[in-house]
């Protein structure tokens, strides 16, 4: 089955002579349809340069990244844009909820934002909120929500309208361990009916929802787990 | 492993012959640390000896029954009473392998450290599918079961907590090494005779 993602020897370096900085050297990474894949790092290791890249969010510096086989190089800035609204769902630790929306309006603006008719696209919203198990709650204001609640609209927001990739960016940073596992319930149930997934954690328990682990050094993928890829890796060199 | 605390906590429940025994015990523990049926009986023979159990005849099928005594019913409640001793740490093979990677010449210790890395999240994602299946249960025998699991879960994730932590020492302790920072002080030298 073909990638919905596709980065292929993506490097991205910030700032040029002595400030220059490799975020991320020739990493290749695919994710297919139905695959969770965990990337595990410390901080500066590349973990959410990689998730920004693969969102269209940043511009690698060589190299290509494609969504669904699409490179997102060419499309320009609208064409990047409306692949996020369509195509790839972002979630983040902090949930990024707009305050003055209730839950339902919060899910349906990327569909509106696309051009969706506003019945068409709070339809839809409606049915991404039951989905993530609080269709009740979606005229509630994220201020009136708990931040587990918060952070399941915010999985319906990255889920509505069938997108085939969810990035999700220390997903589980900001919730206790219990609310933290459901939203991996979550994001693991939409991988098995069919999305591709990408889980950004420094937290081993979580990773270990995913069907493989991909460990960053330096900017550089230096292993795997649930891949025969991991001893070639290792027998190239660590970056050490 | 306390087998013999173990058989003698199920015997608590009723008289059992020795396949009994072992169904309920690896059913509480997942299999997680099989029993042969051989290793049952020769605990039961010793319990015997040791007077905490006795033969109870055998059933209909002619299996020989045990029941526990006065004196095993005090020993389990000992076990439960008594804490797991901490006073001397199980060899751990880990610990030992890194104590000895750092300190022998020519040893990678940063692929040593991933390797296990890699085989400890292994086993931490089979864990954890093993939760996902396992969470639907009700009864009793099925939370005793998950519980051990959550237990293998903690110590994976420990360990490769650990592991981080090993790394990001390491990383530390070669930075301030006097003949990496002379590397340095000598490039930097260069690069600014470079500019001049």
């Amino acid at each position: 089955m073909s990638a919905v993602l596709q980065m292929t020897d993506v490097s991205r370096v910030h700032g040029s002579g002595a400030t220059e900085v490799h975020a991320l050297r020739a990493v290749s990474f695919a994710v297919r349809p139905g695959e969770l894949v965990a990337v595990m790092g410390p901080s500066g290791s590349g973990k959410s340069t990689l998730l920004t890249l693969a969102g269209g969010l940043d511009a690698p510096t060589r190299g290509v990244v494609e969504v669904e086989g699409v490179d997102l190089a060419g499309l320009g800035n609208a064409g990047r844009a409306r692949m996020r609204r369509t195509s790839i769902g972002y979630v983040f630790q902090d949930f990024n909820l707009i305050p003055a929306l209730t839950a339902a309006e919060n899910v349906a603006l990327p569909g509106e934002l696309d051009g969706v008719g506003a019945k068409v696209a709070r339809a839809a919203a409606r049915k991404a909120l039951d989905e993530v198990g609080i269709g009740d709650l979606w005229d509630r204001f994220p201020d009136n929500m708990s931040g587990g609640q918060q952070q399941r609209v915010a999985i319906a927001r990255a889920i509505v309208g069938e997108r085939r990739l969810i990035l999700a960016d220390e997903p589980t940073g900001a919730l206790d361990t219990e609310t933290g596992e459901e939203i991996l319930r979550l994001l693991r149930a939409r991988c098995d009916a069919g999305a591709a997934g990408v889980l950004v954690t420094h937290e081993a328990r979580h990773a270990a929802w995913a069907d493989r682990v991909v460990f960053l050094r330096d900017g550089v993928v230096v292993d795997e787990t649930g891949s025969d890829r991991a001893d070639v890796l290792l027998d190239s060199g660590s970056p050490r | 492993m306390s087998v013999k605390q173990a058989l003698l906590a199920l015997l608590e429940e009723g008289p059992r012959y020795g396949y009994q025994l072992r169904a309920q015990f690896e059913h509480r523990t997942g299999a997680t640390w099989p029993l042969n049926v051989g290793q049952v009986y020769t605990t039961l023979t010793r319990l015997e000896r040791d007077g905490l159990v006795e033969g109870a005849g055998a059933d209909a099928e002619g299996h020989v029954v045990y029941r526990i005594t006065e004196a095993g019913r005090d020993e389990v409640a000992a076990w439960f009473t008594t804490p797991v001793s901490r006073t001397q740490p199980p060899r751990d093979e880990l610990a030992i392998k890194l104590a000895l990677a750092v300190t022998v010449p020519g040893v990678d210790v940063g692929r040593v450290i991933q390797q296990q890395r890699s085989a400890t999240m292994t086993a931490l994602q089979d864990y954890t599918r093993l939760k996902r299946r396992a969470a639907a249960g009700q009864e009793r025998e099925d939370l005793a079961w998950s519980l051990v699991l959550d237990s293998l879960v903690f110590a994976a994730e420990a360990e490769i907590r650990w592991l981080d932590h090993c790394e990001a020492r390491l990383r530390r302790a070669e930075l301030e090494r006097p003949e990496t920072l002379l590397e340095e002080i000598l490039a930097d030298e260069a690069e600014a005779q470079a500019h001049r």
